[in-house]
């Protein structure tokens, strides 16, 4: 077998990595909190970063009427079929061995990750802005939307945001269909 | 003239040379006294090196101090009850301080000892003994609670304790006063020979630390006033000093001071576990307490046992040998090696050392002076192992460092003695801000000592602090002990009497320090783990009422429906799993104390109210920004009222 099929088939599995590692992580930083809370975002599920961050994000937030973080998105339904037919395509690509479908397939990976981060920007701004009107805490013209990646100090809290490992593992797999590309290219 | 010039100008010099020599002394005071300072500075947010478990004496409580600085970190409550925590008012915690005698609520807690592993302090747990109304406390470092108490029979007076052997194999407490045993009717001048004095060894399982009063051996009824266990070579023996053992009844002071010697008693508990095996033990019929604190019920347990074993010295040879030791020893103080046994004899200018292994050879040779009843009295030159002279005056108790010196107490010289084991020569001396009592070295009961700080405990204050009225503050005061010489670093306030303190290296325990009680495990009978399951319920004139608590509310926060004359239980479960959220509860007109509930932990408040109204409720530890707002109401309606229970939140 060609060396470059073997990377695209190798890249195309790496995406799978995301069902096992977590996606992208938001820390929440403050200074009555020596051990930052912390929240992890998989394609299936958001989890505590330690035992009971949630709960305890959920319970600073109800001051401000932010809703509970959700347990149950659509988008946790989406994202694993979604990944599971990429990474497929891009192992029926590997096995074509064609370097037009390795590209292809690294380019239209990336604008699903595009519409993965559009889509994700609007829960975080929807989930920043749109507060209970009963909120004991009201400060006019404060949104507490998380950043989409980096930092931002909202309130008495510097919030960041970053990818984890899976985010890696993805980044790594469309690196690879691109680097199939052009050793494909080499190789004729 | 010119003379007159160059005499003034010398004389000048000379005062120049003098008060500038004079600046200098009082800067290298100066220099000392701030190099002190740095030496117990504990930046603001960084942790010391050492917990001090310092027992608060007629408090009845431990406090936990932090070393060097000298911070006072928590007052765990044990014998005496603790409004603050609800200790001893709350449903949960009132089994705790059950016993023979019904329920007691205060103590005189004297001596910590830390569990060990191997001859080293490990950090798992802390025991104390009450004096008054004897019993043994067993306090878990993973919570800094209380979390058992046995009670002795036959028991009174419970000083001799609690001092733990090298695998905390056991824990032994002795009496410091005899009794008749079993307790009966009799005159109180027949006590010679007719009193006993009850020497209890109490087993530690090894992985969940359950205690169980194994037996005990019921000696001539002397004093039992101070021990240590024997570590090394002498692991298997263990310790006491005794005084009176003229057996007086009365006017101690005088009657118990005319033997030229008292003994210390060396108790062979392997040969004792021997005697056992073999049923030479006998069970004896008696009744005590035994009290258990449950971590997932959060509810304590009080469990009457009825039977003791016991063993009888004077029919079982080679159980116990009794080392002759000038003038009302006090202190009974095991060499880190385990080779040497210092007493102290609190009416005597020097302390007598014996030698283990002497000890050994004597009874190998079975060479004894005489016998007390039928108990071997073993020759004083025969077990010498030197003599500290003249060392000062009131020796009460010997701490050891690791590098071979011992550190001896004096209440009436009012000092800290240091000595070198081996050669018994007196190498420094440093005096205490006043009558100084016990010291700690931590480590000091065990193979390991630290040989950085020394923690000498003072009864009497006097002048050193702001003064505040008749009563003024004992305290504690930290040496450096690692140079040739002491330095008094610092002197700081106590609560209660510090009696005697218990200190570990702080790594030892902070790992297993719990941050707060796992909700999913709460197995207490009222608990509610959701707000959809609050309720209050009726039986009879008996309310309970299953409460939450989180930030910041209760639920349910409005209870109608109670009348005069009910019973009404709170039982609160804190919902949090948050480090450091308790939340309180305190309502008007209780008759007992608050509830400081911490994360997943459940207590129940009784409330009886006497007065028709509306009474409002609150959360009493500052826990959020809007504590405040943690509030609610209970409507009490007269006793024949008709009104229907009902509970809710916002609506």
């Amino acid at each position: 077998m060609k060396k470059s099929k073997l990377v695209m088939i190798v890249g195309a599995l790496l995406t799978l990595a995301l069902f096992v590692f977590p996606l992208w992580n938001i820390t929440l930083e403050a200074p009555q909190y020596p051990e930052p809370l912390g929240m992890d975002i998989w394609i299936t599920k958001i989890t505590d970063h330690n035992p009971h961050d949630i709960k305890n994000i959920n319970l600073m937030n109800h001051y401000i009427g932010m809703r509970d973080v959700p347990t149950d998105l659509p988008e946790f339904k989406i994202f694993p079929i979604v990944i599971l037919v990429m990474a497929f395509l891009g192992v029926i690509v590997g096995l074509i061995g064609n370097k037009k479908l390795y590209l292809s397939w690294g380019i239209l990976m990336i604008l699903l990750g595009l519409a993965g981060m559009y889509d994700f920007y609007l829960w975080l701004y929807d989930y920043g802005h749109n507060l209970s009107p009963h909120a004991a805490i009201k400060i006019p013209g404060q949104g507490y939307m998380p950043p989409l990646l980096g930092s931002k100090s909202i309130l008495n809290f510097n919030a960041i945001s970053l990818p984890m490992t899976g985010a890696y593992f993805l980044f790594a797999g469309i690196g690879m269909s691109f680097l199939s590309y052009f050793m494909a290219k080499k190789e004729l | 003239m010119k003379t007159i010039l160059k005499s003034t100008f010398i004389l000048l010099a000379f005062a120049v040379i003098f008060s500038s020599c004079g600046k200098s002394e009082k800067q290298s005071d100066g220099i000392l006294a701030s190099n002190a300072a740095e030496k117990v500075y504990v930046k603001p947010g960084e942790l010391d090196e050492y917990y001090a478990f310092v027992s608060g004496g007629f408090s009845g409580q431990l406090t936990v101090y932090g070393l060097p600085s000298g911070r006072l970190l928590k007052v765990i409550p044990v014998f005496s009850v603790d409004a603050e925590k609800g200790w001893g008012f709350n449903e949960e915690t009132k089994p705790m301080l059950n016993t023979s005698h019904g329920f007691i609520p205060w103590d005189d807690s004297h001596h910590p000892d830390i569990s060990q592993t191997v001859g080293e302090v490990d950090g798992r747990w802390v025991f104390i003994n009450g004096n008054n109304t004897p019993r043994i406390a067993k306090i878990d470092l993973t919570t800094f609670e209380t979390t058992e108490i046995i009670e002795l029979p036959n028991s009174a007076g419970n000083h001799s304790s609690s001092f733990v052997t090298e695998n905390t194999e056991y824990i032994v407490a002795g009496t410091r006063f005899s009794v008749p045993v079993p307790q009966k009717d009799m005159p109180i001048k027949e006590y010679k020979g007719n009193f006993k004095g009850a020497l209890s060894f109490i087993s530690v399982e090894p992985t969940h630390g359950k205690m169980n009063l194994e037996f005990q051996i019921l000696m001539p009824g002397f004093n039992y006033d101070l021990a240590h266990p024997g570590r090394g070579n002498s692991h298997g023996w263990f310790f006491f000093t005794t005084y009176n053992t003229e057996e007086a009844n009365t006017l101690l002071e005088v009657n118990a001071s005319q033997n030229d010697k008292d003994f210390i008693a060396a108790v062979n508990w392997k040969k004792a576990e021997e005697y056992i095996k073999a049923g030479k033990g006998k069970k004896m019929p008696t009744n005590y307490a035994h009290n258990v604190y449950d971590e997932e019920t959060h509810m304590a347990t009080s469990t009457m046992k009825k039977e003791v074993l016991v063993l009888d010295p004077s029919e079982l040879p080679g159980l116990v040998y009794f080392l002759p030791t000038p003038k009302s020893p006090h202190g009974c103080d095991v060499d880190p090696s385990g080779e040497y046994i210092v007493g102290s004899g609190k009416l005597s200018a020097n302390l007598t050392v014996h030698s283990f292994s002497k000890m050994l050879k004597a009874i190998e040779g079975k060479k004894f002076a005489t016998s007390l009843y039928n108990i071997p009295v073993i020759n004083a030159e025969d077990i010498q192992a030197g003599v500290v002279q003249q060392a000062g005056l009131g020796p009460l108790h010997t701490e050891f460092d690791d590098k071979g010196n011992a550190y001896t107490t004096f209440f009436i010289t009012s000092e800290v003695v240091k000595w070198k084991l081996g050669t018994w020569d007196v190498v420094d001396r440093k005096p205490t801000y006043y009558s100084v009592g016990h010291l700690m070295i931590p480590g000091g009961n065990s193979r390991k000592p630290s040989g950085k700080y020394l923690l000498a405990m003072n009864k009497i204050t006097k002048d050193r602090y702001l003064p505040t009225g008749p009563e003024v503050t004992q305290s504690a005061q930290l040496f450096d002990i690692s140079g040739e010489k002491m330095e008094l670093l610092l002197d700081f306030p106590t609560v209660g009497e510090p009696h005697y303190a218990a200190g570990i290296s702080a790594d030892k325990v902070i790992k297993n320090s719990k941050k707060y009680y796992d909700l999913s495990k709460n197995k207490h009978p009222y608990v509610v783990k959701s707000e959809a399951e609050t309720k209050v319920v009726r039986n009879g004139k008996e309310v309970h009422v299953y409460m939450t608590s989180i930030r910041s509310h209760f639920a349910p926060d409005n209870i109608e429906g109670i009348k005069v004359g009910d019973r009404v239980y709170f039982h609160v479960t804190n919902l949090e799993q948050d480090y450091d959220v308790p939340h309180g509860f305190a309502i008007i007109g209780a008759n007992n104390a608050e509830l400081l509930i911490m994360p997943g932990q459940t207590e129940t408040l009784v409330w009886e109210p006497k007065q028709v109204g509306v009474w409002p409720f609150y959360c009493s530890d500052f826990c959020s920004a809007l504590h405040q707002e943690m509030q609610g109401y209970v409507r009490v309606s007269p006793a024949n009222s008709a009104i229907e229970l009902k509970w809710s939140i916002g609506e």
